[in-house]
């Protein structure tokens, strides 16, 4: 377990992160959009774990950082996919391509 | 005797009654305003006088010399310990006397109004209007420093601005409005320079510590003053002069006269009241006030003289000339302000006392009586015939037996005929100019023929003259046109016979002023000589005074056009300032300070236009901008942020 270095724990971390950055980026989908999200919180989760057990394995800050991160993605989600049913209902559609009137 | 508890009503009461007639006049008391402004007026009258002969028989004098009181006194705007503008009441001989004349005069024309101004659509404003002028000007005379009389000094011009403009869908009398308040705001910029410089080298506004730091030999004020010089004058100079400025601008001095004939635009009763009596005297009154303080001062004093002798000729030869009654008489106010203003000045020549101060109040107060019925008279006349135009009348002597009878009075008043009231003012004026400088003494000598010639030369064109071709169809004026006429004649005659030396002297102690006969005949045969030589020209309708016009010509036509001064102030706003000063002013307002703003305008609507496009609406693309920024941030840490 612990021949597992750090390196490569933030490797997965860093995919995770580039993998949600590129779905963010790319998907039309609100849905999809909402789970890259996600995975982006999640491998910011997984950061904060490595780092406390690698670094200071004697304290739990980062572990109780990822709780909180955890909690908010929650609410988050809760309070996304509220906006997207709204969208769905006014707009009949969730894809993100459709909803461009808030501009100048 | 205590003054307080009263004399602060003397001008709140027509305040009061301006601004009740003012807010709710044309709808409540549409008919009623004249005589609710009126009453009021009435109880103003009478406290005046009860203060005035508390004044000057009871408690005003201490031990034989009047003195200065100080009514109220409140600090109004505190600058320093030392500095600050009071709203007071100041009784001394003066302004108890200005009080009286003020408050006399003013309710003989409140009276009068209410018969010539009957039906007119904007009756109560009229009233309200006349309130605001009573209250100002006896605020100017009571005031107790130098600022308090600068601000009723606006104040009357205000209302003298309201007045004139009173009809003001005639575009004649919108247009003197504007011309005697730009003229007079005009002269009281140099007022206010004055004042700030007084109050800035004297440190103090009021009239009484003013006076006495700068006329006290040891006084550091006024060595400071004297001491210091800007292109070659004293400061206390200048001073002096810019205030003497605004006076003059007020007192429709040469050059700055050119206001008062046009102000004649305004209803009659105005005229007389403010435009003869009372307002237009403010000049002579500003200079009395600070008389110490000018007394000390030669060179200003001369100025002043020949100010004053300048206009007293000019405006009474140009008199001469005029046709319209009101500018005959307006002329004529001039001429005699010039009086007064010499009459102050003209002791600077000799190591006299204070007569000139004397007699100049002494004419102030008996002119305000017979020019205010001069031209309540000629508002008579010209109720009753529906022009200005003295060609258009003759013959009204028997139409109108009051209105003549006390024209007469006037007419013989104004030109020094004893016993009538100017004869002895107009003598204490010409003594004091005869023991002073002889120049002015024949200038005034001639100027006294002049004016008993358009005097009379206006009394035989009104009254005598052609037969009347007017029908008697409403008779003379009700009595409330009368009861003035008879009252202010009835003064014209008495007011004379007061000693007036005995009460308002220079310095509070009372003088014996006696003038021996043989000094009169002069002044009395030249003026009888001018109503000989208007009597041949005009008792009987004929073509002498054509023919004498044509003999004149060149002169005659230049005199008549008033030397010209109305086309020379044109030509120099017009042409020069217009031209030189205000379109280049223009040019820059519109080109470069607009210009300026609007290219603010412009580049700012330009950036916003090019850098909108970023705000698409699309939820990605600001998360890629995001992100990139979040990169850029990262690399500039990681990299350059050392």
């Amino acid at each position: 377990m612990s021949s597992i270095p750090l390196t490569h724990i933030l490797f997965v971390s860093t995919a995770l992160f580039f993998i949600g950055m590129y779905g963010l980026f790319t998907r039309r989908n609100l849905i999809t959009m909402l789970m890259s999200i996600e995975l982006i919180l999640n491998s910011v989760n997984i950061n904060f774990v490595a780092f406390n057990k690698y670094l200071y394995p004697d304290k739990l800050n980062g572990v109780f950082f990822s709780l909180f991160i955890i909690t908010i993605a929650a609410a988050e989600a809760a309070v996304a996919i509220a906006i997207i049913i709204n969208l769905y209902r006014s707009h009949r559609s969730i894809d993100v391509e459709e909803t461009q009137e808030m501009k100048y | 005797m205590n003054y307080s508890s009263y004399i602060a009503l003397i001008p709140l009461l027509p305040l009061a009654g301006f601004v009740l007639l003012g807010l709710f006049g044309q709808r409540r008391f549409s008919k009623s305003a004249g005589i609710l402004g009126t009453l009021i007026l009435l109880a103003a009258t009478v406290l005046a006088f009860y203060t005035a002969y508390n004044y000057f028989f009871v408690s005003g004098k201490v031990n034989g010399v009047y003195q200065p009181v100080i009514a109220l006194q409140y600090t109004w705007l505190q600058f320093s310990p030392g500095m600050s503008i009071d709203m007071g009441i100041l009784l001394d001989p003066a302004s108890v006397m200005m009080l009286v004349v003020v408050t006399f005069v003013s309710l003989m024309v409140h009276v009068f109004s209410l018969g010539y101004m009957k039906g007119e659509n904007r009756f109560a404003t009229y009233y309200a209007f006349l309130g605001l002028f009573t209250f100002s000007m006896l605020g100017l005379v009571l005031s107790t420093n130098i600022f308090q009389i600068y601000i009723f000094w606006e104040l009357v011009g205000v209302s003298s601005f309201l007045l004139i403009g009173f009809y003001y869908d005639r575009p004649a009398a919108v247009a003197a409005a504007k011309k005697a308040f730009i003229v007079t705001r005009f002269a009281d910029l140099g007022f206010l320079i004055g004042i700030l410089i007084l109050a800035f080298y004297s440190g103090t506004l009021d009239f009484g510590t003013m006076i006495q730091r700068l006329t006290a030999g040891d006084s550091s004020q006024l060595a400071q003053m004297t001491g210091s010089t800007f292109l070659g004058i004293s400061i206390l100079s200048w001073a002096l002069t810019l205030v003497f400025m605004g006076g003059a601008g007020k007192s429709a001095m040469f050059p700055l006269h050119i206001w008062l004939p046009d102000a004649m635009e305004g209803p009659t009763p105005v005229s007389a009241l403010i435009h003869a009596a009372t307002m237009v005297v403010a000049g002579v009154y500003l200079v009395a006030r600070l008389y110490p303080i000018y007394q000390l001062n030669v060179s200003v004093l001369q100025l002043i003289t020949w100010v004053g002798a300048i206009s007293a000729f000019l405006a009474a030869i140009i008199a001469c000339t005029q046709t319209d009654i009101k500018r005959v008489l307006a002329y004529s106010t001039i001429s005699q302000i010039g009086y007064m203003l010499f009459a102050l000045g003209v002791p600077a020549y000799s190591i006299s006392s204070g007569t000139g101060y004397t007699a100049s109040l002494f004419h102030l107060f008996t002119h305000a009586f017979f020019k205010s019925l001069l031209f309540l008279g000629a508002g008579a006349v010209i109720h009753f015939i529906h022009t200005n135009e003295m060609g258009q009348m003759g013959g009204l002597r028997k139409l109108m037996p009051l209105t003549h009878l006390t024209f007469l009075i006037a007419c013989l008043a104004i030109a020094g005929i004893p016993p009538f009231a100017g004869f002895f003012s107009k003598e204490e004026i010409l003594m004091t100019a005869w023991q002073s400088n002889r120049t002015i003494y024949y200038i005034a000598l001639i100027t006294s023929g002049i004016t008993a010639f358009y005097m009379f030369r206006l009394y035989f064109c009104i009254f005598w003259n052609k037969p009347s071709t007017h029908h008697n169809d409403h008779g003379e004026g009700a009595l409330n046109m009368k009861l003035p006429l008879a009252l202010l004649g009835v003064a014209a005659v008495v007011v004379g016979f007061i000693p007036f030396s005995q009460y308002v002297p220079v310095d509070g102690r009372a003088k014996e002023m006696t003038i021996p006969i043989s000094f009169s005949i002069a002044p009395v045969a030249v003026a009888l000589a001018g109503i000989g030589i208007a009597w041949a020209l005009y008792y009987k309708e004929n073509q002498r005074p054509q023919q004498l016009a044509a003999a004149f010509g060149g002169l005659y036509n230049t005199i008549r056009r008033k030397f010209y001064f109305d086309e020379l102030y044109l030509f120099i706003t017009k042409k020069i300032i217009f031209n030189g000063i205000a379109k280049p002013a223009a040019w820059i307002d519109k080109y470069v300070v607009d210009g300026l703003m609007n290219g603010l305008g412009i580049a700012t609507t330009r950036v916003s236009e090019s850098i909108k496009a970023l705000q698409s609406g699309r939820v990605q693309a600001y998360a890629i901008y995001f992100f990139g920024g979040v990169i850029a941030l990262a690399v500039v840490f990681i990299y350059w942020w050392k």
